[in-house]
C-alpha cells in the first residue's frame, strides 16, 4: 500500500465517520462541529487531488464563515431540544434501505471496471513550482470572466436579501406616512413665540 | 495509487449519508441545511476527481461557482430560518404547515 493510499483511506475514514456522527447527533451544535471535521477531511482529500486553492477556500469560507454562521444561529435561537428529539428514528429503516441500494448501484456503475487505474490512469504529479492558483486564475479571468462577474452579483444579491429578510420594521426607518401628512394641523407644526424686542437706548 | 473509482465511490457514500440525514432528521431545519451542504461537498469531490484525472481545470472552476452559490444559499436559508423562528417560535418542520401542503 503506497503512502497515497494510506492518506486517502485515513482521510476517507474520518470523512465518512464524522458525516455519520453529524447526521445521528441529537444536538445541533455537536452536528456543526462534526460537519467541520468532515469538511476538513474533504479539504484534505481535495489536496490529494491537487486542488489546493479550492481546499483552502473550503476551509476558509466554509469552516470559517458558513459553519460559524450556523453556530451563531443555533446559539441565538435557543432551540427547545425536547421537540426536536421526537420522531428521530421514524424514517431510519426506509432511509437506510434507500441509501444501501444507492451505494450498491453507484459501486456497480463506478467500480474498477469502468473507472479503475487501467481505464483512467492517474496523471503524473506536478512539479513543486506548479501553481494551482495561477492555473485557476488564468481560466477564471479569461474564459469564465462573465460567470465570475455574475457570481459577484449573486453574492451582492444574497447580502441584500439576507439583510432585507431579517431587518425589523420598527427600527427607526425614514418612511412616509400619508395619513399623518394629510391630517396634520398647523398648530402641530408651527409654534408662535412672542419675543419682547429690546428697547432702544436713549442717547 | 488511488484510482478514480475510489474517489467516486467515496463521494457516492457521502452523498448517501447526506440523503439519509435528510430522511432521519425530519424535524430540525438546521440539520437539514447541513445535510444539503454535505451533499454539495460530495458532488464537488466528484468534480475535482474528474478534473484531476482528466487533466481539465474546468471542473475546479465549476466547484468554485458551486461554493459561491452554496454560500449565498446558506446565508439566505439561515435568514429565513431566523424569520421563521421569530414568527412561529419554533423551527420544527412539523409545526410549519401553514401552507397546508
Amino acid at each position: 500500500m503506497t503512502f497515497d493510499q494510506i492518506l486517502f483511506y485515513v482521510f476517507s475514514f474520518w470523512f465518512v465517520a464524522s458525516s455519520l456522527a453529524m447526521i445521528f447527533s441529537r444536538n445541533a451544535a455537536k452536528a456543526v462541529l462534526f460537519l467541520i471535521l468532515s469538511f476538513f477531511s474533504a479539504a484534505s482529500i481535495w489536496i490529494l487531488l491537487e486542488a489546493e486553492f479550492l481546499a483552502i477556500i473550503l476551509i476558509l469560507v466554509y469552516v470559517g464563515a458558513v459553519m460559524v454562521l450556523f453556530l451563531f444561529v443555533i446559539k441565538m435561537l435557543n432551540i427547545d431540544k425536547s421537540t426536536l428529539r421526537a420522531k428521530f428514528t421514524g424514517y431510519l429503516p426506509l432511509g437506510l434501505i434507500v441509501a444501501v441500494i444507492i451505494i450498491a448501484e453507484m459501486t456497480l456503475v463506478l467500480g474498477g471496471n469502468q473507472f479503475g487505474l487501467d481505464v483512467v490512469s492517474a496523471p503524473a504529479r506536478h512539479a513543486a513550482d506548479y501553481s494551482n492558483i495561477t492555473v485557476l486564475a488564468m481560466q477564471l479571468y479569461t474564459t469564465y470572466v462573465y460567470p465570475f462577474e455574475l457570481a459577484a452579483v449573486l453574492l451582492l444579491l444574497a447580502i441584500i436579501a439576507a439583510i432585507t429578510l431579517v431587518h425589523r420594521n420598527d427600527v427607526s426607518r425614514k418612511k412616509q406616512s400619508i395619513s399623518e401628512q394629510v391630517s396634520v394641523q398647523a398648530k402641530d407644526r408651527v409654534r408662535l413665540v412672542s419675543i419682547t424686542s429690546p428697547k432702544k437706548e436713549n442717547k | 495509487m488511488v484510482s478514480l473509482s475510489d474517489y467516486l465511490i467515496l463521494s457516492a457514500i457521502i452523498f448517501c449519508i447526506g440523503l439519509v440525514g435528510i430522511f432521519v432528521n425530519r424535524t430540525n431545519i438546521i440539520i437539514l441545511l447541513m445535510c444539503v451542504e454535505l451533499i454539495l461537498v460530495a458532488v464537488n469531490t466528484n468534480f475535482i476527481a474528474f478534473s484531476y484525472f482528466l487533466g481539465n481545470e474546468a471542473g475546479q472552476i465549476f466547484v468554485f461557482f458551486i461554493l459561491t452559490v452554496a454560500a449565498a444559499e446558506v446565508a439566505i436559508g439561515l435568514a429565513i430560518l431566523t424569520l421563521l423562528f421569530r414568527n412561529k417560535g419554533t423551527i420544527n418542520v412539523d409545526v410549519t404547515n401553514s401552507l397546508k401542503g
